[in-house]
């Protein structure tokens, strides 16, 4: 049955198992020894230990980063606050306790016992978060009345706070607790955590985090901390540095004032975005310590829509200011010269149709630079439907419409820019021909967001699209650079620079000439170009009315594009002003005006030198 | 070949069998000490562990009924097989903690590497039982145990379970010294070791040196691995001389404990049978590992011997790493206590390694 062959065992081999019996027994000796050290000569110790004792893990939870402007002033920060933690293991009597802590703090117990319920799942002596942010007069409630509420104890903690309220509030974004699903997405999250929930708060969410540390605590038996056993340093999240210029940010938010609108401000050579104002807003200091929901309701169903983020998700018809594109296109497609004129009779019959030029007397005879400067519709009608809309979206695309910018925030739009594929899927119907003069003028289908405005106007300043951002660099708390934003570029405009230069005259002669449309964004010694545009809100009657005399929601948006200097480009501004009561030369370009004129009175009291060393060091000085 | 022979039943290994059911009982008790929940007289995993108690005792029988020589001729598919059983598991295993441990078989799910180590053994057996002699290992023997230690341990590792490893890679040395190591070999592998150690640590990242120091002294992680130490020490000196009696330990009733029923089972029994108990629970393992050993000297031939010797320094490497561990005496390594933990697949592997020296120890008088 065994098929193969036997030996004997050589004797030195059983000698080498003796020993390594030997050396078990051994093994087994020191266990023996081990467990007498612990259980007799230290046992008295242990079952003190076991028994009134506790040694807790207490997480330190790390100090979020703070967020700063690009000259370091800060607009997040984190603040002390204290919370009332509950362990409900450490009372003596759960019920007495929330019966007494209720009663201190205004509670109802029931909400009390239904929060022990949810987190009935936690690891024994997890603490629970009963109250947080307390007031003084509770903070010295619970110190007073610490004998009544065993099991009870108070919480430093980080708390977030943003000192702007709602300015750039749509940017910075908020913290929340952490949801269940946070929870499951990610370990290091624990229940109560407050984490980013969006804008930059979640968008750079793991560099402001930073990582928790801990101590290992003893505590007697009304859960109070007796020392301190050994201890895990928490590392402080990063500062996170914007690109944002606080100054300049509140000028733009003054200029708008209570307006409903948007403005955007970047740096054309970079793409940093210097000023991002939403209006209206909301505080995000509501939402960081827990909003309430009538508060929540409230925001919802305002009909200003505060929660929404304007300058990426408004998607405004464009209007005159996307003449820019559409007399670029003209020109490098050659269907025009700078010389062609066009005669505006103050409109275009075409087909069963009569497009109305802005001006019901009409332009009379005018060259592309005399249309861009007065807005000729007219005119620019008649060089669409010589472009056709596809080459016009295409141009379009080329300054960056149509499709998100790719700033760094979620839900961005992209917009919308027709043309007859888009139509054909769409509304699986035909492009038609009237449909391009509405486009021509911004109107119709097209769309963009303020954002997309601001970038494309700093297109066509400096030829180039970059993508807008506004973090600059992330620091550690003690000032060392772990990340710095590069300018990303997008894209070129491929024209020739004769195209390009006398889009820019015109653009120039908008603001600095008295017919031009701008005027009101002129400024004596820095030379301002821009666009004004106005987009309809509702098609109206044959007529066109004035502001006064239509209902506040149907009136039109007001916008205004301008880069200034016009030589050297240092700054892009898109501005919309909903429902305004004017047109974009009377309401918005005041708005721009003040934002490029807090820019240079800025960049004076700095010292252009200053400044130039704050820019980008890959892009150098002008 | 299953006709039992009457002589074999003669040389039944009754001594062995009741040490193994006695430490198997400890462990039930111990289970249910651990897993009771108020008001429930027994848990479900108790049953389940008793159920797998129960399969393990049909595992003995079947691993005393043939010839364990058989073993001699089949070693390296055996071996072969779990290998496969362990990429199996590496790659379609199912998670379970943070580590892919566990493959699922019909309504089970077994461990993969507990029976990688039974097999490593009879692979080792089946090699050096032709290298030994009067005389030490040639340097060339060598070369085979550790490639056969390789695969299993790089795999166990990816897991990852380093206790695992740390066992496979004690019970692989502990053999091989017997086998006949030169003491001289192991001399010079250690002078060029050890100097190499510092060059390599500064080579090492930042993190992976936390990682080793983490490893290594686990102390430099408070809130981690050094908790479950200092509550595992609590529960056990708190057990003091006579314990606090059964179902009456309070360390592990509140949670204190991590890993209550399987990786720190001894502290929950230290604790409520205190020291008493504890050397009572040892002196069992003594026993039951003496008899192994005595198994493994009695064995008629070589590979009888080494296969009867790796199978008791397996447990052996196993019982002690892991006391050693719930006291505070070694660092933590996630490893089972032998017939004691929860754990299906630990305790059929055992309870198989018992039926192959059963088997071998009967057949230590036929030729």
């Amino acid at each position: 049955m065994v098929p193969l062959t036997q030996r004997e065992v050589p004797l030195k081999l059983r000698r080498r198992l003796g020993i390594a019996v030997g050396l078990a027994l051994l093994c087994l000796l020191l266990l023996l020894a081990r467990l007498w050290n612990l259980q007799i000569l230290h046992g008295d110790d242990m079952r003190t230990l076991s028994e009134n004792n506790r040694i807790r893990l207490h997480r330190v939870q790390a100090t979020r980063g703070t967020v700063v402007d690009r000259y370091g002033r800060v607009l997040i920060d984190s603040r002390p606050s204290f919370d009332a933690v509950l362990v409900p293991e450490d009372a003596r009597n759960v019920e007495v306790t929330i019966e007494n802590l209720a009663q201190l703090l205004n509670q109802s117990a029931a909400d009390m016992h239904a929060l022990l319920n949810q987190t009935s799942t936690r690891p024994p002596f997890e603490e629970i978060t009963v109250k947080r942010d307390l007031s003084w007069d509770d903070v010295v409630a619970i110190e007073t009345h610490q004998l009544d509420l065993a099991g009870v104890s108070l919480q430093i903690t980080p708390r977030r706070s943003y000192p702007l309220e709602t300015k750039l509030a749509h940017l910075l974004g908020y913290v929340g607790e952490a949801s269940p699903k946070d929870l499951a997405a990610d370990s290091r999250y624990r229940m109560g955590d407050l984490i980013g929930k969006i804008g930059l708060e979640k968008r750079w969410e793991s560099a402001l985090r930073g990582v928790d540390g801990g101590q290992q605590i003893e505590v007697d038996a009304v859960g109070r901390k007796l020392q301190v056993l050994r201890e895990v340093e928490e590392v402080p999240g990063a500062t996170v540095k914007l690109t944002i210029n606080l100054d300049l940010q509140d000028a733009a938010s003054q200029a708008l004032g209570d307006n409903d609108g948007s403005i955007v401000a970047i740096d054309p050579n970079t793409g940093e975005i210097l000023a991002f104002v939403d209006h209206p807003s909301f505080d995000p200091n509501v939402f960081a310590r827990g909003v309430h929901a009538d508060e929540w309701r409230g925001l919802l169903t305002d009909k200003h829509h505060p929660l929404n983020n304007r300058a990426i998700q408004g998607q405004y018809p464009p209007g005159s200011t996307f003449k820019i594109i559409v007399a670029t296109a003209a020109l490098e497609e050659g269907v025009i010269n700078p010389f062609t004129r066009i005669h505006c009779p103050g409109g275009l019959q075409f087909g069963n149709h009569y497009f109305r030029c802005w001006k019901k007397g009409g332009h009379g005879s005018v060259n592309l630079h005399e249309a861009l400067v007065q807005s000729c519709d007219v005119f620019f009608y008649q060089v669409a439907q010589r472009l056709g809309i596809d080459v016009i979206a295409q141009y379009a695309r080329a300054f960056g419409l149509g499709m998100p910018t790719g700033i760094d925030l979620e839900h961005e739009k992209a917009g919308t820019i027709p043309d007859s594929a888009w139509k054909r899927k769409r509304f699986k119907q035909p492009w038609y021909a009237g449909e391009t003069l509405s486009a021509g003028i911004g109107q119709g289908y097209v769309t963009a967001t303020p954002l997309q405005m601001a970038n494309a106007i700093a297109t066509a300043a400096v030829g180039k699209r970059y993508r807008p951002h506004f973090v600059r660099q992330i620091e550690t708390p003690e000032g060392e650079v772990i990340h710095s934003e590069q300018p990303e570029m997008l894209g070129e405009l491929k024209v020739r620079a004769t195209t390009l230069r006398e889009v820019r005259d015109g653009l120039r002669d908008v603001v600095n000439t008295d017919r031009g449309t701008g005027k009101k964004a002129r400024i004596a010694g820095f030379e301002v170009a821009g666009k004004t545009g106005t987009s309809q809100v509702v098609k109206l009657g044959k007529e066109r009315l004035k502001a006064a005399q239509i209902p506040w929601q149907h009136r039109d948006h007001a916008w205004f594009v301008a880069f200034a200097p016009v030589d050297a480009p240092e700054i892009a501004v898109a501005a919309i002003v909903e429902h305004a009561d004017g047109g974009g030369g009377a309401v918005a370009a005041p708005v721009v005006r003040a934002v490029i004129q807090k820019y240079v009175e800025l960049k004076t009291q700095r010292g252009g030198s200053k400044y130039a060393q704050n820019r980008s060091p890959a892009i150098g000085t002008f | 070949m299953l006709r039992i022979d009457r002589r074999l039943l003669a040389h039944f290994d009754w001594p062995l069998l009741g040490c193994t059911l006695l430490v198997v009982g400890c462990g039930l008790m111990t289970v249910l000490s651990a897993t009771h929940a108020a008001g429930h007289v027994v848990s479900g995993l108790l049953l389940r562990q008793a159920m797998w108690a129960g399969i393990g005792l049909v595992g003995m029988l079947a691993a005393l009924s043939f010839d364990y020589h058989w073993l001699e001729r089949y070693g390296y598919f055996l071996y072969g097989g779990a290998l496969v059983l362990l990429l199996a598991t590496t790659l379609l295993g199912s998670a379970g903690g943070g580590a892919r441990r566990w493959i699922g078989v019909g309504p089970f799910s077994i461990q993969p590497s507990e029976f990688a180590k039974l097999a490593l053994v009879v692979a080792l057996a089946r090699y050096l039982h032709r290298q030994v002699g009067e005389r030490t290992l040639a340097l060339r023997a060598l070369l085979v145990p550790v490639l056969l230690l390789a695969p299993p341990a790089v795999l166990i590792l990816k897991q990852p379970d380093l206790g695992t490893v740390i066992v496979l890679g004690l019970t692989v040395a502990a053999v091989l010294l017997v086998a006949g190591l030169r003491l001289r070999l192991v001399f010079i592998v250690a002078a060029v070791l050890v100097p190499a150690v510092p060059f390599l640590w500064k080579h090492l990242k930042p993190y992976q040196q936390r990682r080793v120091v983490t490893f290594i002294n686990p102390d430099a992680d408070p809130l981690g691995a050094g908790y479950h130490i200092i509550q595992s020490k609590i529960a056990i000196g708190s057990g003091m001389l006579q314990g606090k009696g059964f179902l009456h330990g309070t360390q592990d009733r509140l949670n204190f404990l991590p890993e209550q029923h399987t990786d720190f089972i001894f502290a929950v029994f230290a604790e409520e049978w205190g020291f008493v108990g504890a050397c009572v629970l040892i002196v069992l393992y003594t026993a039951l590992l003496l008899r192994c050993f005595m198994v493994a000297a009695r064995a008629r031939d070589p590979f009888g011997l080494l296969l009867a010797f790796g199978l008791t320094a397996a447990i052996f490497c196993q019982v002690f790493v892991n006391i050693g561990m719930a006291t505070g005496s070694l660092p933590v390594v996630g490893i089972t206590l032998p017939f004691l933990s929860y754990g299906g697949s630990s305790l059929l592997a055992s309870m198989l390694a018992i039926g192959l020296l059963m088997n071998i120890s009967m057949r230590r008088f036929t030729f």
